[in-house]
């Protein structure tokens, strides 16, 4: 049957032609029209995601943000006040490994229009007033050198100077390499800012995201006077990788996640991203009129 | 070979050193045994030997001074505590449970002051670093630290610690305890201590594991430790990822060797960087051949000068020194602001 013969020929030059679903899927993720899932593949209307503020609407994975969209999701609309905007990083090693740390550090800005790995200033939360700082695992892997050492430095002591809170949104591998020790030396100055501000009895809230480990979890990250973590994060000091090598054993799966350090008593409480905001303006009002 | 026993442990670049030496050493038996006069030709021997030591101390690289830093003989944390001490009492424990071996401390008399001292230790010979986990301390360390340095602001004691480890120690049971917590608290509460406190890097100062004792009024280091934000070996993986493997395999070791010797160059971790830097206050410098050529000498100029600076902190009321320790920390970072 002739007929029959060219339907099948159609379907066959249609398959050809066309794009299949899949291609045509992957094609609108790559427009940003939809989303997939980075742990169950699930895919979702950008829109949707965006509303829900990065989690899967399927499993409830928390996709990665940027700073400033973790400053629309916590703070009031027309709150907001940067600090410290003027603050760049500057080479002062003259660090070179396969590549001079001043172009690195040059080509991150151009590519995440940061001028470094934390933006620090203050808004309103529920109506509280808060000092945020909100580190961008983008730039350099979130890594802490003099900029991002400074700029939370000034962020707790304007907080501890106008008497209101501070929070810090972590996101980091720990501290920058390429700026050798006065990396290292930012946990202990931003330490000692923290001091004065406990002293000052206000309240203080990091907020673990993934991954915060090194040296941010080694100082500022651990210093709250309640610790929140997003859920599934990686939270640890040492490398899951270098305690299997000096182990040689294999690590329990869940291993320095959020569950685990809830489990072992070193954070307060599992917040979910979209509780998030409601939960921290709810620690700030109960305790606000504690020493102020 | 009864005489290996003694044989003390080379460096690559100690060996000129030790085999002119040895040839000294042989001509003047061989000149006892012919009681032939050549005491003038040892003299030059002994002059170019000086001469020799002096030209490779000089210019050490900064891979070089790693591995001073690291020599198995160079003095510990209870040496020098022993050395300087009039006399001391090892106290132990973190009431909550542990007693790290890799970071000790106890009371004592320098000079007649009551002081708390504390600090890294290491071990003398593989068992012994075995039992010390080679200098890496645990939670439960820094947490006895913390305990010993709240009993010196109780008894307004001043603190003395020495920072010598190649960093916290990385394990299951570190990261169940809260490695992280435990350097942090220390960081926080040191901040908040009204005695003062001196810290030494004796030898290796690893990362966040060495600031976890190392908040100070005066942060010193002697001539051929080091401190660093990572280690160089550790930092040449990272950065340097796959450069060694890039190499014919015969190559690998000596491409390892030299892309961490670019990476202990590049990160800025001798006494005088950090010096330059304005992290580091004062070098101690070290008897020629490094501490441990003579640990006495290299004793009785780490006690002067913590005499010395205690003299001065002392001086300071409490609030006037936590507020100069905090001033202190908050000059440090380099960045720009135009």
């Amino acid at each position: 049957m002739p007929q029959l013969g060219s339907l099948f020929d159609w379907f066959a030059d249609r398959q050809k032609t066309s794009p299949s679903i899949q291609q045509q899927q992957e094609r609108e993720i790559a427009d940003g029209l939809w989303t997939k899932c980075e742990d169950c593949n699930a895919i979702a209307y950008t829109k949707d995601l965006i509303a829900n503020q990065m989690v899967c609407l399927e499993c409830g994975h928390h996709k990665r943000v940027s700073c400033h969209e973790r400053i629309s999701q916590l703070i009031d609309d027309d709150t907001w006040i940067p600090l410290d905007e003027q603050l760049q990083p500057s080479d002062p090693l003259k660090f070179r490994d396969r590549k001079a740390y001043s172009d690195r550090l040059r080509e991150t800005q151009r590519k995440t229009g940061l001028t470094d790995a934390v933006v620090t200033g203050m808004g309103k939360i529920e109506g509280s007033p808060i000092a945020l700082g909100v580190m961008d695992f983008r730039f350099m892997g979130g890594s802490m050198g003099s900029v991002v050492g400074e700029k939370l430095t000034r962020a707790i002591e304007y907080a501890t100077a106008n008497r209101i809170a501070v929070a810090i949104v972590c996101a980091s591998g720990g501290a920058r390499m390429q700026e050798g020790m006065l990396s290292l030396m930012q946990m202990a100055k931003i330490s000692g800012a923290l001091e004065r501000h406990r002293e000052a009895q206000l309240l203080y809230l990091p907020i673990l995201t993934h991954p915060t480990t090194g040296g941010v979890i080694a100082s500022f990250a651990m210093l709250g006077d309640i610790i929140l973590a997003e859920p599934k994060a990686t939270i640890g000091f040492a490398g899951r990788r270098v305690i299997e090598q000096t182990l040689r054993e294999k690590l329990p799966d869940d291993f320095q996640t959020s569950e685990y350090l809830l489990k072992k008593g070193f954070v307060d409480k599992i917040v979910p991203r979209t509780q998030l905001k409601h939960t921290v303006a709810q620690l700030v009002r109960l305790h606000q009129t504690v020493g102020s | 070979m009864a005489g290996n026993e003694k044989k003390p442990f080379l460096l690559e670049f100690e060996k000129p050193l030790a085999e002119l030496q040895e040839r000294i050493e042989r001509i003047r038996e061989l000149a006892e045994e012919s009681s032939v006069d050549i005491s003038s030709q040892i003299r030059q021997l002994e002059t170019k030997y000086v001469q020799l030591r002096d030209e490779i101390f000089s210019s050490l690289t900064p891979a070089q001074r790693l591995q001073l830093a690291r020599h198995p003989r160079r003095p510990s944390t209870l040496d020098y505590i022993q050395a300087i001490c009039d006399e001391w009492i090892e106290l132990h424990g973190d009431r909550r449970g542990k007693d790290d071996p890799a970071l000790v401390g106890g009371v004592g008399k320098l000079a007649g002051i009551p002081v708390v001292l504390l600090g890294h230790q290491k071990g003398r010979d593989t068992k012994d670093n075995v039992a010390r986990n080679f200098g890496m301390a645990a939670p439960g360390g820094y947490r006895k630290a913390m305990r010993l340095m709240e009993h010196a602001n109780r008894f307004g004691m001043p603190i003395i610690s020495f920072i010598d480890t190649p960093g916290a120690w990385a394990g299951l049971e570190a990261e169940e305890l809260g490695q992280g917590e435990a350097i942090a608290y220390n960081l926080r509460e040191m901040f908040r201590l009204d005695v003062p406190i001196i810290c030494t890097v004796i030898g290796e100062g690893g990362s966040g594991g060495a600031l976890g004792i190392g908040v100070s009024d005066r942060l010193m280091m002697f001539e051929h430790a080091v401190y660093y934000v990572a280690s160089p070996e550790a930092c040449a993986s990272i950065l340097w990822k796959d450069a060694v493997k890039s190499v014919p395999a015969s190559a690998q070791a000596a491409e390892a060797l030299r892309i961490n010797s670019q990476a202990a160059e590049a990160l800025k971790i001798t006494a005088k960087d950090l010096k330059n830097l304005g992290i580091l206050d004062q070098i101690l410098p070290e008897p020629l051949g490094g501490a441990h050529a003579d640990s006495i000498r290299a004793a009785e100029v780490l006690k002067d000068a913590i005499l010395k600076n205690l003299q001065q902190l002392q001086l300071l009321p409490s609030a006037e020194l936590r507020s100069l320790r905090y001033d202190k920390f908050r000059q440090m970072g380099i960045f720009t602001e135009g």
